[in-house]
């Protein structure tokens, strides 16, 4: 057989591929992992390569191939898995030095789904340590190179993910999304990234950061895919109680539709501090919805302006706790040199956290104690009422709001590093979907000059995913923003 | 810093107490524009709630298997008789 081009595969020429036997999952399976460990050494978005797990799942697709039944919808697809998602057997850092040697005895239920569908998980993926990050630069194990820019990063916390698909590595990635952590990350790299409503897709196997914001979603190279792999993980879970008992809609049967008449909200809070090529990009994609025969009208999301600071409060809380189980008891790394109980817990965290865990852990810890509880904590919750509120109102006006993901396209390696307040306020538009837990996306909507993706973002009321694919798709096939 | 760090069993270098005091400074005077809101009539949101039963969550009280004491101690730095062991808890 000639050498398999994996690097631009979709799911349907995957499928396509292995029923007219051009190659048999096996060999897809090979070239994507020999092209993957190649392509690692410009973006370091992989820790850790799956092939002995990756190869027996092959084998087992060609296998039903070969007794002429259903592999199912996943069949052969290579995929990318997010480190901060268990994996029986498969090393799972979480971009933690902590957890260098960590071997999961369990799957996640979103990977355990992915391969019952035929999906092939081909490696982990890196990632901010324990998803804390916007641009991957704070994995213990090394930035993520920018796919389109080797001196930028690819956003984060799923760089890695995004970078994988971009590459043409993986056909899709699983990512996980607290604060933008999918979205953003898809947009630097110019995929399609899904953050789908709370609670869609089971939580069980994700290493915890803050329980009430944390989802896992896709990332791929288109939207039809991205939205199939949402279908495979999606549904409610005995083993997660805050997964939605909610039926899963065929989202499939929602795309290549008409988006006529659509009325479509623009959060003029979202448009005040981009980039003017950024701006200059949504402007002609909503330009572009309008010829779709979307109505575009302007809305107001007030609440906006507090996000962020309503998201930093929770968000390190929960992760304060979360991160607590860290304790050099259990998880594979203990301080050497410590002679008491207390010692060994504090050393152990002293050495194996990094700085931004650190400093979230430092802040989550001091808003939930004595005395600040309710000036910190109790106010956030109230401020996360009013965003929510913000979105019900806004969809009661509007189908599905348009915004952009990131005020500004990729940045340098290194450029904000130090300087965390500065990285947070880079979250602006991103969190409040998080924080109300309605679903969005991002999808690819044009280039800077320079040549960097820009990606809008769709958020749409909860559960409505297939209305939001259906818009998402038709822009793709309408070429984006160009 | 220093009582925080304390709570959360955390030791931190000179340098990282000095660096984070003036991060959280920083995010705490951001963090600050919160007061700016009135949510005197608002409901604290812990959770993303939507329609479902009561008892949606629940399941079947009934015998699941666990990972077995191996697996589970497998990832311990250090272990024997089949339980974590750590440092001397007290001292006789």
């Amino acid at each position: 057989m000639a050498a398999v081009d994996v690097s631009s595969l979709s799911i349907g020429q995957i499928r396509e591929g292995l029923s007219r036997r051009t190659f048999t999952s096996v060999e897809l399976t090979a070239a994507a992992l020999a092209y993957a460990r190649e392509q690692n050494s410009k973006t370091n978005a992989y820790l850790e390569f799956a092939e002995e797990r990756a190869l027996a799942a092959a084998q087992k697709v060609d296998e039903t191939l070969a007794r002429g039944e259903n592999p199912g919808p996943l069949a052969g697809v290579p995929v990318a898995v997010k480190d901060v998602i268990v994996t029986k057997g498969v090393r799972t850092t979480c971009g933690s030095k902590l957890l260098a040697n960590y071997i999961p005895p369990y799957d996640a239920t979103a990977v355990e789904r992915l391969e019952q569908a035929g999906g092939i998980i081909i490696g982990k993926t890196n990632c901010d340590e324990f998803a804390m990050g916007s641009s991957t630069e704070n994995s213990a194990f090394g930035p993520v190179r920018n796919p389109h820019a080797p001196d930028r990063v690819p956003g984060g916390s799923s760089g890695g993910s995004a970078a994988a698909v971009a590459q043409g590595t993986a056909a899709v990635a699983l990512g996980s999304d607290t604060g933008g952590s999918i979205r953003q990350p898809a947009s630097f790299c110019g995929v399609v990234g899904v953050t789908p409503t709370y609670g869609r897709v089971s939580r069980y196997g994700l290493t915890a950061f803050a329980s009430s914001l944390d989802h896992i979603g896709p990332l791929a190279r288109n939207v039809r895919d991205a939205a199939l792999l949402l279908q495979v993980i999606a549904g409610r879970d005995p083993l997660d109680s805050t997964s939605a008992d909610v039926p899963v809609p065929d989202y499939l049967a929602h795309l290549d539709g008409e988006v006529k008449g659509l009325k479509l909200g623009l959060p003029r809070e979202y448009l005040k501090d981009l980039t003017s090529e950024t701006g200059d990009l949504i402007a002609k994609a909503v330009d572009k919805l309008k010829t779709l025969g979307c109505e575009v009208r302007d809305i107001s999301l007030p609440a906006t302006d507090y996000a962020i600071a309503c998201y930093y409060v929770i968000a390190t809380a929960e992760a304060s706790s979360n991160l607590a189980r860290y304790d050099g008891v259990r998880y594979t790394m203990r301080s050497a040199s410590s002679e008491s109980l207390s010692d060994m817990y504090r050393n152990t965290r002293g050495e194996g956290f990094g700085a931004e865990c650190k400093r979230r852990i430092m802040l989550g810890t001091y808003v939930l104690s004595a005395g600040y509880y309710d000036a910190y904590y109790l106010k956030a919750q109230k401020v996360r009422a009013l965003v929510a509120r913000d979105f019900t109102n806004a969809f009661s006006q509007v189908d599905a709001i348009v915004a952009p993901v990131s005020p500004f396209p990729a940045f340098k390696i290194g450029e904000k590093v130090d300087d965390p307040m500065a990285m947070y306020l880079s979250d602006i538009y991103t969190i409040t979907g998080d924080l109300a837990g309605v679903p969005c996306m991002s999808v690819p909507c044009g280039k800077t000059r320079e040549g960097l993706p820009v990606g809008m973002q769709i958020l749409a009321k909860h559960f409505d995913e297939p209305r939001m694919f259906r818009l998402a798709d038709a822009f793709e096939r309408a070429g984006g923003a160009s | 810093m220093r009582y925080v760090a304390d709570l959360a069993n955390l030791s931190l270098t000179e340098h990282e107490v000095r660096k984070f005091q003036a991060d959280l400074d920083e995010i705490l005077a951001h963090v600050d524009r919160l007061n700016d809101i009135d949510t005197s009539q608002v409901e604290p949101m812990a959770q993303v709630l939507y329609e479902a039963e009561e008892t949606a969550t629940l399941r079947l009280d009934r015998e699941r298997p666990g990972l077995g004491n191996e697996l589970a101690l497998d990832n311990a730095p250090l272990a024997g008789a089949g339980f974590f062991k750590v440092p001397e808890v007290i001292k006789r």
